[in-house]
């Protein structure tokens, strides 16, 4: 029996226009700015803060201080002891009631004000958009020049869920009127924090 | 089927001039910031140019590097299948979801879906469809399909909104406070999400190499559709292919400058294997794609990453909306695609076009769209699919301007014709052109006698 699978690869073989070669794709990365000026200009522009840290800094403290009405604070970094552990939460489900994650991005792109999340970073996807409010701690060193370097990443074929995140969830759809905080995170903010050791 | 009148369902739209006037401006608000992004980048149109040869390369390598995805997809854990069309597509998404008793199923939006006409199969058969984007659901709650690509209820103003969440959403009716009118959305979607069996999203792009998929949003429905429930169900078009994940570095940067003028959007998502305990499905569907890629003039629209930059710059369907054109596609784009679907129904589209060009100078993949629209319009003369006052009128223009004797007969005639008819014998039922246009004064002498008269002797 011919299966639609046949069909179509077989329609799509007779059909095939001249062949076209693949062009090499360099990476445009001849004088691109500082990386660590672009991010923090990129990443407000898309609605996200970059909330300065002092060498020193107790993120713990500082998050405190930046939420100080937030009840549930679910933290999956080792910097961040919050009220809520997220190796105590069983389903994503569970989520629904956070006020603030905290996460640790594995990497940023300065183009775009980006930062890159995968399962590894989140523990539970759903983390990343079910909080009404996100907070990311980025090593400085981590920052990359544009996007073709991030797509260079090794990252991208290991994870199994990766999200280039960038600025809090929006949307424009009534006449065009910018709202922050569309169905995920209503904030986005990136703490400057070193890696530990 | 019937065929469309782009130019009278248009008029129905322009009549509320509030409307037209806001969608005018607003699209043209988003082209003007697709400039002032396109402009901060010095290597802009070499980025054209490799999406536009990478595009091309795919399609003329398309059975190999499907074969590529699906290998790589399967082997990450992920269960493909392929549909030939929209029906095929339909049924496959619904086994799947009888198959897990799924009853509630959240999706972000996909034009693919739009395009099988998915939702109404689903829902006939109990299962409840959601939609999460926020311009989708206001279309489903006011069943209404979306009219652009990108922002689907463009076409509204927020009296309109307030008024469909009134009605099904149970908002204060009058309140047309945009802010509360989008959180009530975020309110009234949230509990789907917790509950939903089944999330379903679409695909910006496949990559061959790595078996994944990417989803370009803004809003974070697509993230909450696909990392709540137990299964994530992506439909993809074939035509999304593209060879490896480095090549996404062009196409990311050129997509969403070109949609919306921002460099990219909140939410770039790249989803390539199912997450613990969780199930994947990808339908790979050609709904006459493959044939499409068999058209020698028409095969390029192939490329096309439904950026919806050619909607926002052009005259016609900035002041025609989105509905008008009949067609899940609409606008320069949907003027070259939807005759491929049907080409009775679909034969007045070409025409609704100025071949102004501007739709393809802004094109991220370089398609010739104005081109395409020209060539369309000679396929449906060909195929005999134009009406008889347009076919009437261009039989005659052509006899006049192939003949040099009679194309000057007529223009001095035409001169002195002009300013002795009155009104009605000029704006009649047959000179469309002039329903809206006042037709110019006639110069004093023709070019030809002019140049007669002052170079003739030399």
């Amino acid at each position: 029996m011919t299966t639609s699978r046949d069909i179509i690869l077989n329609a799509v073989r007779a059909n095939a226009p001249a062949a076209v070669a693949l062009p090499h794709v360099s990476s445009f990365d001849e004088g691109l700015p500082p990386a660590a000026e672009r991010f923090r200009h990129s990443l407000e522009l898309l609605g996200g803060q970059f909330v300065e840290c002092p060498p020193g800094t107790d993120p713990d403290r500082r998050i405190g201080e930046l939420f100080p009405d937030a009840r549930v604070i679910c933290s999956n970094v080792p910097e961040v002891s919050g009220t809520r552990p997220l190796r105590a939460v069983r389903a994503a489900a569970e989520l629904e009631d956070v006020d603030v994650a905290v996460v640790r991005a594995a990497f940023a792109v300065a183009e775009t004000g980006s930062i890159f999340l995968s399962e590894a970073e989140l523990g539970l996807n759903a983390l990343g958009y079910l909080a009404q409010h996100l907070v990311a701690l980025l090593d400085p060193a981590d920052i990359l020049g544009n996007l073709h370097h991030a797509y260079r990443h090794p990252a991208f074929a290991t994870a199994r869920y990766a999200v280039l995140m960038s600025g809090p969830s929006a949307t424009a759809d009534i006449e065009g009127v910018l709202i922050r905080g569309a169905q995920g995170v209503r904030s986005l903010k990136v703490l400057p924090i070193p890696r530990r050791g | 089927m019937k065929r469309l009148d782009h130019a009278e369902a248009a008029s129905r739209f322009i009549a509320s001039t509030a409307h037209e006037a806001f969608h005018d401006q607003r699209l043209w608000d988003l082209r003007q910031k697709r400039d002032r992004e396109a402009h901060h980048i010095p290597e802009w149109e070499a980025l054209r140019e490799l999406a536009s040869r990478i595009k091309e390369h795919t399609l003329s390598n398309l059975a190999g590097y499907l074969e590529a995805f699906e290998r790589n997809a399967t082997a990450n854990g992920v269960k493909v299948h392929w549909a030939r069309d929209a029906a095929e597509h339909n049924q496959i998404v619904h086994d799947i979801l009888s198959e897990r008793s799924a009853k509630t199923l959240v999706k972000s939006k996909s034009m693919l879906t739009e395009e099988c006409d998915m939702r109404p199969f689903l829902e006939a058969r109990g299962i409840e469809v959601i939609e999460t984007d926020l311009g989708e659901r206001i279309q489903q709650l006011d069943d209404e399909p979306p009219s652009h690509i990108v922002v689907p209820a463009v076409h509204k103003l927020r009296g309109d909104v307030s008024e469909v969440f009134a009605r099904t959403l149970g908002t204060e009716p009058g309140n047309e406070d945009v802010h509360y009118l989008a959180e009530s959305q975020r309110r009234t979607t949230r509990p789907y999400f917790l509950a939903a069996e089944a999330g379903m999203t679409g695909a910006n792009f496949a990559v061959a190499e790595t078996g994944a998929f990417v989803v370009c949003t803004n809003e974070g429905n697509a993230d909450l559709s696909a990392n709540l429930p137990k299964l994530h169900i992506a439909s993809i078009g074939i035509e999304k292919l593209i060879p490896r994940t480095e090549h996404l570095g062009v196409f990311i940067r050129l997509l969403s400058r070109s949609a919306l003028g921002s460099p990219i959007t909140q939410y770039t998502s790249h989803f390539r294997s199912p997450r613990e305990g969780a199930e994947m499905h990808i339908v790979l569907v050609d709904h006459g794609r493959s044939a499409r890629l068999g058209m020698a003039d028409f095969w390029p629209a192939l490329k096309c990453i439904r950026c919806g930059a050619c909607m926002n710059t052009c005259p016609v369907y900035r002041r025609s909306g989105g509905l008008s054109y009949g067609a899940t596609y609409s606008g320069p784009i949907g003027v070259i695609i939807d005759p491929t679907f049907d080409i009775r129904k679909y034969s007045n589209l070409p025409f609704a076009s100025t071949l102004n060009g501007s739709c393809t100078s802004v094109c991220p993949v370089k398609i010739n769209i104005h081109e395409q629209i020209y060539k369309w319009r000679r396929v449906m003369s060909e195929k005999r699919q134009l009406p008889l006052v347009k076919k009437a009128t261009m039989k005659a223009a052509g006899q006049v301007f192939g003949s040099p004797r009679l194309y000057r007969a007529a223009i001095s005639a035409t001169g002195m014709a002009i300013e002795g008819l009155p009104r009605f014998a000029i704006y009649n039922w047959f000179n469309k052109w002039g329903r809206q246009r006042e037709v110019p004064d006639a110069p004093e002498a023709t070019f030809r006698a002019w140049y007669l008269k002052n170079r003739g002797g030399r």
